[in-house]
């Protein structure tokens, strides 16, 4: 389950993200904001991960450490999507 | 009597309008009402020509409140920092919720907007007059 959430993620990433590079070539700690992403782009990613797994981000998560990697954004939607 | 000082912190922000454009048309309400108060969405679609535009400005100028209040990782829901068009032409921001009890705890005594967009971009300054007292 987890690796499907960060393959989906990792899909999102690339239609959203508008990375300088290719999310292929990061690993999943890597720093997507010194990848390039801008705090649009991260909007644009919440959106398109609340639609992808039928979620909605607390205001408490709108932080910018949660879009920060593959791996903060896995842990949230693992906590978000938790029991069912 | 405490004395208090004066001090004034400033935000800015740029954001590429074709982003916004783009946002618009594949996210459409999600986008808006996720981000957007209603007076502010009410506003920017009144002409879809420049609504992108108008957005990108806004959101622009939420970025640059965010900044200029000296955030460590806090969430904020963007809908708490809105963007007023006064009937003279410029915008005025206005914050509601967490993000004016964030302003008063940093000691925000009053703030100032401009926003300007030219060709693929739009930007913003946020200057805040912050108060803090001194012994």
């Amino acid at each position: 389950m987890s690796q499907e959430i960060g393959s989906k993620i990792r899909e999102i990433l690339a239609e959203h993200g508008r990375l300088a590079k290719d999310i292929s070539t990061l690993d999943d700690n890597a720093d997507l904001y010194q990848a390039g992403m801008t705090s649009h782009a991260s909007v644009n990613l919440m959106l398109a991960l609340e639609g992808a797994f039928d979620i909605e981000f607390p205001d408490s998560m709108l932080r910018r450490s949660v879009f920060e990697s593959v791996a903060s954004m896995r842990a949230v939607v693992e906590t978000l999507t938790a029991g069912r | 009597m405490a004395e208090a000082k004066m001090n004034v912190v400033v935000g800015i922000d740029l954001v590429q309008i074709s982003q916004v454009a783009s946002s618009l048309h594949r996210l459409a309400d999600a986008y808006v009402n996720r981000i957007f108060t209603a007076a502010e969405i009410a506003y920017c679609s009144t002409n879809p020509i420049v609504a992108p535009s108008r957005y990108a400005a806004r959101f622009a100028a939420k970025e640059a409140a965010l900044k200029a209040l000296r955030l460590d990782d806090q969430g904020l829901d963007l809908r708490t920092i809105e963007v007023k068009q006064m009937p003279g032409g410029w915008s005025e921001l206005e914050l509601h919720g967490a993000a004016r009890e964030l302003a008063d705890a940093a000691g925000w005594v009053g703030c100032s907007l401009s926003i300007s967009h030219e060709g693929d971009y739009a930007t913003a300054v946020v200057a805040a007059t912050v108060q803090t007292p001194t012994r």
